[in-house]
């Protein structure tokens, strides 16, 4: 398929079985978009353990320079992070906040 | 030089594969199917035919197991009929969808329940939008033939379309005909080793099966049907070289009799010989009736079929299927839908004959007509008639 994005692709652009020849594909589509809540982490009680990032089954959570975490634009709102964090650090909040 | 043998015809169909020098066979044994891939199995297992056959625990592995074959660029073939074709149905979809050039005979029967291993076209009309190529046979020399051609339409890169032949179970696969075969180097020149378009190899990966958002969905499945159409061309550039080669020329629509025909019979796979039968005491007894032999079901060839009702004024359509409650038995569904538009469209009639193995004998069809012409003046008494059904 073509580096355009998805929705502006025709069906001509699309290979034959809609095989994509590419690696990668998932990396272009922002899964981020679909959550309704989102982590927050409280840098003041995270001890930078790294269990939120471990537990994430979309690998929605970077490690930023500093060492601390935080989601990224994969992360679908599920929670997990919050339920696991060991200090209690991470709480959920809605999108729009 | 081609030789002449009796044979039967699940036998030359499994002759048919092994001549297509198939590489990856997976199926499961289903009456009336069983013949064809119990003879090909033991072709693997002597030596005569360089394949891999793997045996399954049910018709949807099969399915499964064909697409992966097939997906690492090998000639691919699997049989089945009836219930193995319902329970592989959610893989039919997945198979066209990856263009994947996988052959397939369905040797025609009844779906249960009642459970019936006899003939009628229930099995494959309940899998008519699977988007495969899709023609039926009448004889045994078409099933050999069609087995090869499908190969070779199936694999060509403008169509890259799994393709299903259906030939009717018991009545056509279990019988003994003479036939011509080929040799080997003709079927060889005609139809060279499968080159995939794209394969399952490490040294060059391709991600085949991708999920699709709702914002691409829509456009794969334009591709599809554009395929499926456009498959017409290459399906009868095949046909013509396999009928330049053999001398046996192949036509979305025959025609017996039928030119200039007041009323035309519709028919599908091997019931035809029997029309034609029917046809040909008619026309001694001087009724203007001629026979049309529907053979390419998928694309469905519209022109064809409305360049072959010209002039008639009355088409009778033979079912061997129904569609309970809805608008028309399947075949006469996709008739009418094509002659809607005809400014001089024929009168259609509509019978469903032969269900679950009923036999259907030439003086059936002459029953037919006559009803038909009845009906033609009086109207019709019934949207459509189950013939012969008691009571």
């Amino acid at each position: 398929m073509s580096s355009k994005p998805m929705d502006q692709v025709t069906w001509q652009e699309i290979e034959v079985g809609a095989v994509l020849t590419e690696p990668g594909s998932a990396r272009a589509y922002n899964t981020g978009d679909w959550r309704s809540m989102h982590p927050v982490w409280d840098k003041k009680r995270c001890i930078r353990c790294g269990i939120c990032w471990t537990v994430c089954p979309e690998a929605g959570i970077s490690e930023e320079p500093d060492g601390y975490f935080d989601m990224n634009t994969y992360c679908k709102g599920c929670g997990i992070c919050v339920k696991e964090c060991v200090t209690g650090c991470i709480s959920m909040v809605p999108e729009e906040e | 030089m081609s030789h002449r043998a009796g044979m039967e015809v699940s036998i030359a169909v499994s002759h048919a594969v092994q001549m297509s020098r198939a590489e990856a066979i997976a199926a499961y044994p289903i009456t009336p199917q069983t013949h064809i891939v119990e003879h090909l199995s033991s072709m693997v297992a002597n030596g005569e035919l360089d394949a891999e056959f793997v045996n399954v625990e049910s018709e949807h592995s099969a399915m499964s197991t064909c697409i992966g074959m097939s997906a690492t660029g090998a000639r691919t073939y699997t049989a089945t009929s009836a219930q193995g074709l319902a329970l592989m149905n959610e893989i039919l979809f997945i198979t066209s969808a990856l263009r994947l050039p996988i052959v397939m005979t369905v040797a025609n029967r009844a779906l249960s329940g009642p459970l019936s291993i006899w003939n009628d076209h229930g099995d494959i009309m309940a899998a008519r939008d699977i988007g495969w190529i899709q023609v039926f046979v009448e004889n045994g020399q078409e099933a050999f033939d069609h087995s090869v051609m499908a190969f070779k339409i199936a694999e060509n890169h403008q169509v890259l379309l799994p393709t299903i032949i259906n030939l009717d179970g018991f009545i056509l696969s279990h019988v003994v005909e003479a036939m011509e075969f080929p040799e080997q180097e003709l079927v060889d020149k005609f139809l060279p080793p499968y080159q995939p378009r794209f394969s399952l190899d490490p040294k060059k990966p391709v991600t085949m099966g991708a999920f699709a958002m709702p914002e691409v969905y829509t456009e794969v499945k334009k591709g599809h049907q554009v395929a499926l159409t456009a498959a017409y061309d290459h399906i009868l550039k095949v046909w013509k070289e396999w009928g330049d080669l053999t001398g046996r020329h192949y036509q979305p629509v025959e025609k017996y009799k039928a030119d200039g025909a007041r009323i035309l019979l519709l028919t599908m796979g091997c019931l035809s010989e029997v029309a034609e039968v029917a046809v040909d005491e008619m026309r001694e007894a001087g009724l203007e009736v001629g026979l049309l032999k529907l053979r390419m079901w998928r694309p469905f060839p519209f022109a064809d079929l409305r360049k072959a009702v010209d002039g008639a004024e009355l088409l009778i359509v033979c079912d061997r299927a129904l569609s309970l409650g809805g608008a028309a038995p399947p075949v006469l569904a996709e008739v009418r839908s094509a002659l809607f538009t005809e400014p001089n469209r024929p009168k259609t009639a509509s019978f469903i004959i032969g269900l679950g193995g009923r036999d259907v004998a030439p003086e059936a069809f002459k029953s037919i007509v006559a009803q038909a012409q009845a009906e033609a003046k009086a109207g019709p008494t019934e949207e459509y008639h189950i013939f012969g059904v008691r009571g």
